[in-house]
């Protein structure tokens, strides 16, 4: 199988020092360079934060769904065929209209990949791991989100093997909506916690 | 261990930026960063607590000033020197001069997507009952390991609430040691603001860990 190599800088001294151990390791027999692709291929276009949505549409629409995600999601969650690495012990928190949870990792980079594909870069970063449990409210404004100043907030830092899916609030006005359309409503970053749910256009 | 990675509460790192439309990688070679970090995983020859260890043990300067494929490719060629996979005199080559030690298994093509459906889970039985339950109160050890530890700094010598019993997990403090499982009961424990951050301290903010039973005493 072909390498996605073509886009590489020849210049950049990181890609070369990947391909580097990528090379000593297929050389060495240690590795199936086919592998990395069919992982790659995995993240890019199979798990991603639509499979979250799926869970929070069908959280919203079946009240017993709802309740079997609160008690047990990493179950609720299999059930619609999401599983796997970085998601094997799932924890589903929910918002209202009095606390608002927001979902972090200060220890390193710990993220519901089954339900939301890879995390994106500022989640690693140490801006938004440093702060996040310190000034919540800081961060959000940093997202366009200011909460009243009322509402509580709960930080949840992933510091063991727990993963933690936000459930946003439905939005108003989208009674009677198919869980597809509903889907559509909730964005990754809603079920880090750092959005709301989309208001129906 | 006090280490870069423990980052909660730190100052100065600016805002977070977040990126719209974000691609899952920048550039190329962070998917081959990706792919290489889960291959090599796969061989069985150390375990996500090793690997972490592995991160958080680059010199502050170094992790502040790498992205997170950076620190987890630098990472991994500690462990794969350190597991006897790969030389130095392999790296300076940028191919394979030395003999590698012979891993438990290689990850083929076909099994990835099996392997990446299982994932690694690692709840385990515990043979001893749970010390604390939903309600209890308590405060975290205030202890600085020089090793592995999964208690943040922020978190260290506070009193909170156990909100939740988990399940049994391998202890991370043990296991990126090569030291064994020894699973435990973790606790979701939930703190309030003021109690972490004192003076200044946002009213409506509540923080939770979770928390292996050895970092917790009755309060």
């Amino acid at each position: 199988m072909p390498h996605d190599h073509d886009h590489d800088n020849e210049l950049d001294p990181f890609a070369a020092r990947v391909r580097a151990l990528e090379t000593i390791l297929t050389e060495k027999g240690l590795i199936d360079p086919a592998a990395i692709d069919v992982i790659v291929d995995t993240y890019e276009t199979k798990i991603g934060p639509r499979n979250g949505a799926r869970v929070v549409a069908k959280a919203w629409s079946d009240a017993a769904y709802a309740e079997w995600l609160k008690r047990d999601a990493t179950a609720a969650i299999e059930s619609l065929g999401y599983t796997g690495r970085q998601g094997e012990h799932m924890q589903a928190v929910f918002n209202s209209e009095e606390t608002h949870n927001l979902v972090v990792c200060t220890l390193c980079s710990c993220y519901p990949w089954s339900v939301l594909g890879l995390p994106p870069v500022w989640y690693k970063a140490p801006p938004y791991r440093s702060r996040a449990v310190i000034d919540p409210r800081g961060v959000l404004e940093e997202f366009g989100l200011t909460l009243p100043r009322t509402t509580k907030i709960r930080v949840w830092d992933s510091t063991a093997e727990l993963r933690y899916l936000v459930v946003p609030m439905r939005p108003d006005g989208t009674e009677g909506w198919s869980e597809e359309r509903l889907a559509d409503l909730v964005s990754r970053d809603a079920m880090i916690g750092t959005a709301l749910a989309r208001e129906p256009a | 261990m006090n280490g870069p990675h423990d980052l909660g509460g730190q100052m100065g790192f600016g805002p977070v930026a977040p990126e719209k439309d974000e691609p899952y990688f920048h550039a190329a070679w962070e998917k081959r960063a990706l792919g290489v970090t889960l291959t090599a995983g796969a061989m069985g020859a150390w375990t996500i607590d090793e690997s972490r260890h592995a991160r958080e043990s680059l010199h502050p300067a170094d992790y502040y000033s790498s992205s997170y494929y950076q620190i987890w490719i630098k990472a991994l060629e500690t462990l794969l020197k350190r597991h006897g996979f790969v030389s130095d005199r392999d790296l300076a080559a940028g191919s394979a001069i030395d003999p590698a030690a012979t891993p438990k298994r290689v990850l083929k093509a076909e099994n990835v997507p099996a392997v990446l459906a299982n994932g690694g889970p690692c709840d385990r039985p515990v043979s001893t009952p749970a010390r604390f339950r939903a309600g209890d109160r308590v405060r975290t050890k205030n202890f600085h390991p020089t090793g592995h530890t999964r208690l943040p700094r922020y978190a260290r010598g506070k009193r909170g609430i156990v909100e939740a019993i988990r399940d049994g997990f391998v202890f991370p403090d043990s296991n990126a040691h090569g030291q064994g499982e020894n699973p435990q009961w973790v606790y979701t424990v939930v703190f309030d603001g003021v109690e972490i951050w004192g003076e200044g301290a946002d009213p409506t903010l509540t923080v939770s860990i979770d928390a292996w039973e050895s970092y917790l005493e009755p309060a």
